[in-house]
């Protein structure tokens, strides 16, 4: 695998279909807070894309984006992270649930700009190196914790922050910290279920 | 979602700097609601200045002391509900948060972003209704819209939204105080409970800070009443709702007399709301249930419900009557 792959405006999903020779000629946004500016240069175009670099899964992807993409949008149509999936897109069924330096965000709530310099991990990361899977995804599977399944990655993501922050102490524990993740399944006693396997597990290790 | 400029300051000095007073520039921390809301074009800023790089320093870090707390205003919802004199000391504080948004929302939100959200309804959020606080002079579709959610106190002919938040009851309810600083006029302290302004004709402005002016701390006074106090919220759901009616209480008890009450309720109101006739009701009685009952009616006498939000008069008082005898029982 590469540890450093170029996405910018390459992957089938940039609808944008901006190139990252394109980008690079145009003016970065960066920190103005406190930097000098003796040439007063032109305001940046606000529609013009921006490098940024996202550290996803232990890999940096350089992608040219507008300011406006969100963290979601920027794992599913520039880094092609397809995991995290947008359900409402307004922070109100966790279906987008990413890791964000070890803590579960909302990546549709995220602007993806903001995201730099952060370690974010998908659902795409969570398997071992051999692809071993993570005792939360194969809890999931183990106690049938879903249906239809589009929640599914939100769900995992969110109940592996859950269990790391001590909250899955008890099954009203994992119900009240899981509630930001919606499943229009019903799937909720089994994901129950799986949250409680995977902690042993998880606290075993 | 219109175009904006992003910037990103590491210090809340330096974004208050970097935004000047124009109006079209938002500071962004969690930008839970921000962004939720420029999604929808309800939002419009042209610049976002991103304050997170200043959660690393005096901005991110929680005080307690003899004295009182300091929480600084990027010191996220899930900090601050999780710290252990936080829980201690300031119960009310620490489960206003915990029963607040999800756990991913908490994650993210910053506690001066959570006093600031925008006081909003569905017909806010989406612009195809009028709505006095979107658009001035629309009129206001929820007044004889659909309504449930609404509130009964603090409401003008502009506006009935109601305050969605839970933290700042809390606030209110124990006497804390924001500081803010300024591009221009420097750092200044303004009381919680003068931080947000009801709606009257002007629902559009929602609290008394200037643009471009930028909350760094709360401080919350210590005082003999913060270990005896709790917040209860009453949802449609159990968890991960707006309250339709909550309360925050603190009580200083010399047996079973009260010698103070503190009282803030949400899920009903347009601002914060504290309710000082029903503390001054409380005051020097015997805490029981008819004592308690008559602050509840105390508290929501000037309440003007429009249709459907007619049962948060009733729900809001046996709120607080619970609330009450639950602190009153309280182990501190």
């Amino acid at each position: 695998m590469n540890s450093k792959r170029d996405h910018g405006g390459l992957d089938r999903r940039g609808f944008l279909g901006v190139g990252a020779g394109t980008a690079a000629t145009l003016p970065l946004l960066s920190s103005l807070a406190g930097a000098a500016t003796p040439p007063p240069a032109p305001p940046p175009d606000p529609r013009a894309a921006t490098n940024v670099t996202l550290r996803i899964n232990g890999q940096d992807h350089r992608l040219a984006i507008d300011p406006r993409t969100s963290l979601l949008d920027a794992l599913r149509d520039h880094a092609g992270l397809t995991g995290a999936k947008k359900g409402c897109d307004h922070g109100q069924c966790g279906a987008c649930t990413v890791l964000v330096d070890g803590t579960r965000v909302l990546s549709c709530l995220t602007f993806a700009v903001m995201a730099q310099g952060r370690e974010i991990t998908t659902i795409e990361g969570l398997a071992g190196p051999g692809g071993a899977l993570h005792p939360m995804q194969q809890a999931f599977i183990d106690h049938d914790a879903f249906q239809c399944g589009y929640c599914t990655p939100g769900q995992i993501m969110s109940a592996v922050a859950c269990v790391q922050e001590g909250h899955a102490q008890s099954d009203a524990d994992i119900r009240e910290y899981m509630s930001g993740n919606l499943c229009r399944c019903a799937a909720y006693p089994n994901i129950v279920a799986a949250v409680r396997q995977a902690k042993s597990e998880m606290e075993g290790a | 979602m219109r175009p904006f400029q992003y910037e990103r300051a590491d210090t809340l000095e330096g974004a208050v700097k970097a935004a000047g007073t124009g109006g079209a520039t938002q500071f962004i921390a969690g930008g839970t609601t921000l962004s939720d809301l420029m999604k929808l074009d309800v939002m419009r800023p042209e610049r976002l200045v991103d304050v997170n790089p200043a959660a690393g320093g005096p901005a991110g870090r929680i005080e307690a002391t003899k004295s009182g707390l300091r929480l600084g205003a990027m010191v996220r919802m899930a900090e601050a509900a999780e710290h252990p004199a936080v829980k201690t000391d300031y119960p009310v504080i620490a489960q206003a948060l915990q029963l607040a948004a999800s756990q991913q929302i908490r994650n993210m939100a910053s506690l001066g972003g959570n006093l600031l959200q925008r006081t909003r309804c569905e017909y806010f959020r989406q612009v195809s209704w009028p709505c006095n606080k979107r658009e001035p002079g629309s009129g206001c579709a929820a007044m004889d819209g659909v309504n449930r959610l609404h509130a009964v106190l603090g409401t003008s002919d502009a506006c009935i939204a109601s305050y969605p938040g839970d933290f700042a009851q809390a606030l209110v309810a124990l006497d804390a105080v924001v500081e803010t600083v300024r591009e221009k006029g420097g750092a200044r302290r303004i009381a919680l409970s003068d931080l947000h302004r009801p709606p009257g004709d002007t629902p559009q402005v929602e609290t008394v800070l200037e643009p471009g002016e930028l909350i760094t701390a709360i401080t919350v006074p210590a005082g003999p009443w913060t270990r005896r106090s709790l917040y209860l919220k009453i949802r449609d759901r159990d968890s991960y709702a707006f309250a339709l009616a909550s309360a925050a209480v603190a009580l200083d008890l010399d047996g079973e007399v009260v010698r103070e009450a503190r009282i803030a309720l949400g899920g009903i109101a347009t601002v914060p709301w504290r309710a000082r006739e029903a503390e001054a009701a409380l005051r020097g009685k015997t805490m029981d249930e008819a004592a308690a009952t008559a602050a509840a009616e105390a508290a929501l006498a000037g309440a003007q419900p429009r249709g459907d939000n007619a049962f948060k008069v009733p729900l809001a008082k046996q709120t607080i009557v619970r609330a009450l005898m639950d602190a009153k029982r309280m182990e501190t």
